[in-house]
């Protein structure tokens, strides 16, 4: 990998231990209670996510509002070909890729007659394309029933790999490997492939047209990028990316509903890139894992005290962490723009130089 | 009943709201150019001051008219107050920051504004006490209500007060200034942040009374409602042309008979059973289609598609909307 | 002399009520260095952005190597050998000067999307070229040392030369300059006149927006004169300078 080469040795040494630890953790989280592995699994599934709105909005400077659209997208097609609704059980390998290519039509068709609005306009535009897709989800039930409206889609098949169901557990090697800790393993294999995609894009030609055009579109134009195209790829990537996750989902819920995708989530997607640092890879990565984990932390500290001081419930951390998600938009723009873990594009050039 | 004209008086009166609180995204776009996304959450939070002062009077034996009437003077300051602090607190600070900056704080706002609203009036639609009554009259085969009625009157009279406000008084000449350009209204000694900050205020004010219209029109206030009242009238305002009086008031009630019309007509357009040559043969259409029944793919409830749908097409066909003048950005 | 480059035919734009460009027609040899001169919102800029494609004109077209422009797509005129600065520098000014010509060399350039999540063989050759050729460009313009610098980090006159080297990163066939000397000392005027008396010997053809009239009397083989949107004169720079017409433009509007 053209990454590793890049690399100090000390870098490469605390590499393998990140490495070492991440494979440990599902059974240090499972000791705990299956429940935070099924945490643990969320947060890198919105680790996901943030990556691929990061293209749009970090790399090429496009706000989009309506990103969970792609993310239902995918979970939808997943629904519909691996569950009784339809009677179709295709194995995931062959809906994940059809649910990404699908998203990415979505947001072709999408972006291609807006993508040249001025930022703030595409910006409303994604939202209401987000709220259509929901409105049609909760709606396609009727003539003919698709989407089974706000009931959702149950019963949806677990992955499969051979013998082995992500549903249940196994036992390999005196080890217990419940559903969970099978699909963060496949979780961590999705993620590191997409990490090592998105650094290499960012470090690409497209990537550079990416930035470009986020910097100044029309010094862009005039350097001869294609600027609607370049755009438009952003955002095919971006929803390509919403829609694996949006796979996934569905076979670790096994089920899905409109109540799922609905403005929130696409806010709080935008919140993690946007806190983590826009552009920043590895910020973005931290800013949603930070924020994944909020409604725990609230869950685990705003109750009880709560329950201890008043002896219920007078707020509820649901709301308590819509308000964190908003808080952190507004503060970050206010005094860190850059995000808390900035793009250092700068400071990564002059490293690569000396290593 | 005359469907026709039943649909027309709604879309006028939903309409009208929608004009109203397009003038609030319209007034603050044509001076600085921002999309005040939070304005949708300053209409909501209008309806519910002034549905918590409603309630509260509703047993004290005051008139109705005059319950009413404080509801209303207490939302609009409230109202004020709130597009103050956001002027103040959230956008002036990223006035030189990059476009975006903006945005996503005025996301983040709406986003708290609308969940300090669940905090304080809960989660459930409040029932928006009727207790004015409300007679119909009949016009044909119609009916347009009292509250219909008023809505109507006083939209137009507040379109008609901010467009005097905008174009006869100096304070309005100062804003029509600073729209055009603020450095040189800066320079010709027009205090920029004041017309600024004034901008959201009179928004906020209008908006206000929108909220309460909306609620005691449909009857019901809940925290949520301000995302998609805000999203479709900011539609409207993009209609109209953004930056323009006349246009959010007319895009205001474009969209609201649009969305009237459409709603009450879509049911039958998207009949397949209605369509020529459905019902005779056409092998499985015809027996879905055989005695009279219907094949309906788009119901009314697809009705905030059109909002959404519109906003889409004139953005990509027009996007200087119906009375805007095209804009070149300077290169 | 030599070939017609560029050839404009009639060119007319106006902003509303403000005719910025009127009939402009105007032709640019190969290989020559053309000033274009005027008073302050002659429509010198103008003209340069219809030329780019960055603005729509309303009349005219425009030549170029002998075929006509397609000046609705401005990343076509680029890929066509058109290349420009701006007067008020417009750089991505959180990518590194070096970052910022390799983004010139894009429309030269082919790797897409899954040449890079693969990282082929043909892509990673590729970037190697465009790696070496935006350094080669930076050490030409002078600033080879602040390749790992911002953009928006570097100092003014640098600025401008990394613009130049963003805009020769295209290969242009014509290099369009505007107002390049503005806000430079006398020393990195000197310098940038030095650069582009380099250009002509490489063979490039140079549009030249500049108020330093000693800095276009002294460079360009022949210049035309905008005032109001019209072309008053086109000569060699001794005829424009004593042309009547000229000297009223300049100094009609100097006496406001
Ligand atoms: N985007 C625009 N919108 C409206 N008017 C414009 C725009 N761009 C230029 N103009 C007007 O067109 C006229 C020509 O401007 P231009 O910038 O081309 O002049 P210039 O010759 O480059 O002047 P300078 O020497 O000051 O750079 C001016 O009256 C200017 O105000
Ligand atoms: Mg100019």
């Amino acid at each position: 990998m053209g990454m590793l080469k890049d690399m100090g040795h000390r870098e490469k040494i605390g590499l393998a231990l990140i490495a070492v630890a991440l494979m440990a953790l599902p059974f240090v989280l499972a000791s705990a209670g299956t429940a935070w592995v099924r945490i643990m699994n969320f947060a890198v599934l919105f680790v996901l996510l943030s990556l691929g709105l990061n293209i749009v909005v970090g790399f090429a400077g496009l706000l989009d509002l309506g990103y969970v659209a792609f993310y239902a997208v995918g979970a939808y097609v997943y629904a519909l070909l691996a569950s009784p609704h339809f009677g179709l059980h295709l194995p995931f390998w062959v809906i994940l890729p059809i649910g990404a290519a699908v998203a990415c039509v979505a947001g072709v068709i999408l972006g291609a007659p807006t993508l040249r609005l001025r930022g703030d306009y595409l910006a409303i535009v994604t939202l209401g394309f987000g709220e259509i897709v929901r409105i049609f989800m909760n709606n396609l039930s009727n003539p003919i029933n698709i989407t089974n409206g706000p009931k959702g889609i149950n019963r949806i098949d677990s992955f499969q790999i051979g013998p082995v169901n992500f549903a249940g557990s196994d036992t390999l090697a005196g080890l217990v490997f419940s559903g969970p800790i099978k699909y963060y393993y496949f979780l961590m294999l999705v993620l590191l492939a997409v990490i090592v995609i998105n650094r290499r894009l960012q470090d690409s030609r497209i990537g550079r047209a990416w930035v470009a055009i986020r910097e100044d579109e029309v010094a862009a134009k005039a350097s001869g990028i294609n600027t609607r195209n370049i755009k438009l790829l952003a955002f095919a990537m971006g929803a390509s990316f919403g829609g694996i996750a949006g796979g996934m989902f569905a076979a670790m819920q096994t089920f899905v509903s409109p109540e799922s995708f609905v403005l929130n989530e696409s806010i709080m997607i935008l919140a993690m890139v946007v806190l983590g640092g826009m552009g920043n890879i590895w910020g973005v990565i931290a800013g949603a894992v930070l924020l994944s984990f909020v409604p725990e932390l609230l869950r685990y500290t705003v109750e009880p005290v709560q329950m201890a001081l008043f002896g219920k419930m007078l707020v509820d951390p649901e709301v308590l962490r819509m308000l964190v998600f908003g808080l952190a938009l507004v503060l970050t723009m206010r005094f860190r723009p850059a995000g808390l873990w900035p793009e250092t594009r700068h400071r990564r050039e002059l490293s690569e130089n000396r290593a | 009943m005359d469907i026709l004209l039943q649909q027309i008086i709604n879309g006028l009166t939903t309409g009208s709201v929608y004009a109203v609180v397009a003038l609030g995204y319209t007034m603050v776009y044509g001076v600085i150019q921002l999309i005040n996304f939070a304005h949708g959450e300053v209409v909501m939070i209008g309806a519910m001051v002034a549905f918590s002062i409603i309630t509260s009077l509703a047993g004290s034996g005051m008139p109705p008219l005059a319950i009413v009437l404080a509801g209303v003077m207490a939302a609009i300051p409230a109202c004020m107050a709130i597009g103050y602090l956001l002027e103040r607190a959230a956008y002036r600070p990223l006035r030189h920051a990059p476009r975006l900056a903006p945005l996503i704080t005025a996301i983040g706002m709406s986003i708290i504004l609308q969940h300090a609203a669940l905090l304080i009036w809960g989660r459930n639609p409040l029932a928006f006490p009727q207790i004015i009554e409300n007679p119909s009259f009949s016009i044909g085969s119609a009916a347009i209500s009292a509250v219909q009625i008023t809505i109507i009157l006083l939209s137009l009279l507040m379109m008609a007060g901010l467009s005097w406000f905008v174009y006869r008084t100096r304070f309005g000449i100062a804003i029509r200034a600073t729209a055009e350009n603020v450095h040189v209204a800066s320079l010709m000694g027009i205090n920029a942040n004041r017309v600024i900050a004034a901008t959201f205020v009179i928004g906020a004010g209008l908006g206000a009374v929108a909220g309460v219209m909306y609620g005691s029109y449909y009857g019901i206030a809940h925290y949520t409602m301000g995302f998609t009242l805000g999203l479709k009238a900011f539609s409207a305002a993009v209609l109209g042309g953004i930056g323009n009086i006349a246009g959010a008031m007319l895009g205001g009630l474009l969209l609201g008979l649009v969305e009237a019309l459409g709603t009450g007509y879509i049911g039958d357009f998207s009949d397949l059973c209605r369509w020529p040559g459905a019902s005779e043969g056409m092998g499985w259409m015809g027996e879905r289609c055989a005695d009279g029944a219907h094949f309906v793919v788009f119901g009314s409830n697809y009705q905030d598609v059109f909002a959404f749908l519109m906003l889409i097409l004139v953005l990509v066909f027009r996007p200087s909307g119906l009375l805007g003048e095209r804009v070149s950005e300077r290169a | 002399m030599s070939a017609v480059l560029l050839e404009a035919r009639g060119i007319g734009k106006r902003f509303g009520g403000v005719q910025a460009l009127k009939d402009v027609s105007l032709t640019i040899k190969s290989g020559e260095i053309y000033g274009l001169i005027g008073p302050n919102g002659a429509g010198k800029t103008t003209l340069f952005n219809v030329f780019t494609g960055l603005y729509p004109r309303d009349d005219g077209e425009v030549l170029f190597g002998g075929s006509p422009l397609h000046l609705e797509s401005p990343h076509e005129v680029a890929a066509a050998g058109i290349a420009r600065t701006f007067q008020n520098i417009r750089l991505f000014g959180n990518m590194t000067a070096r970052e910022n010509v390799m983004v010139g060399r894009h429309v030269r350039t082919r790797a897409g999307v899954v040449g890079a999540m693969l990282r082929t063989r043909a892509e990673r050759t590729e970037e190697t070229a465009i790696r070496r050729r935006a350094d080669e460009l930076l050490h030409y313009v002078g600033i080879a040392d602040r390749a790992d610098d911002l953009a928006r980090h570097l100092s003014y006159g640098d600025q401008r030369r990394l613009e130049i080297a963003r805009a020769l990163a295209t290969e242009p066939k014509l290099l369009a300059l505007d107002e390049p000397a503005a806000g430079m000392n006398a020393t990195e005027t000197a310098g940038l006149r030095d650069l582009i008396e380099g250009l002509r010997r490489d063979g490039l053809t140079v549009l030249l927006i500049e108020h330093d009239v000693k800095l276009v009397l002294g460079l360009c083989d022949r210049v035309a004169v905008l005032d109001y949107g019209q072309k008053i004169a086109e000569d060699v720079p001794e005829a424009v300078r004593a042309n009547p017409k000229v000297i009223e433009a300049y100094l009609g509007t100097s006496a406001h």
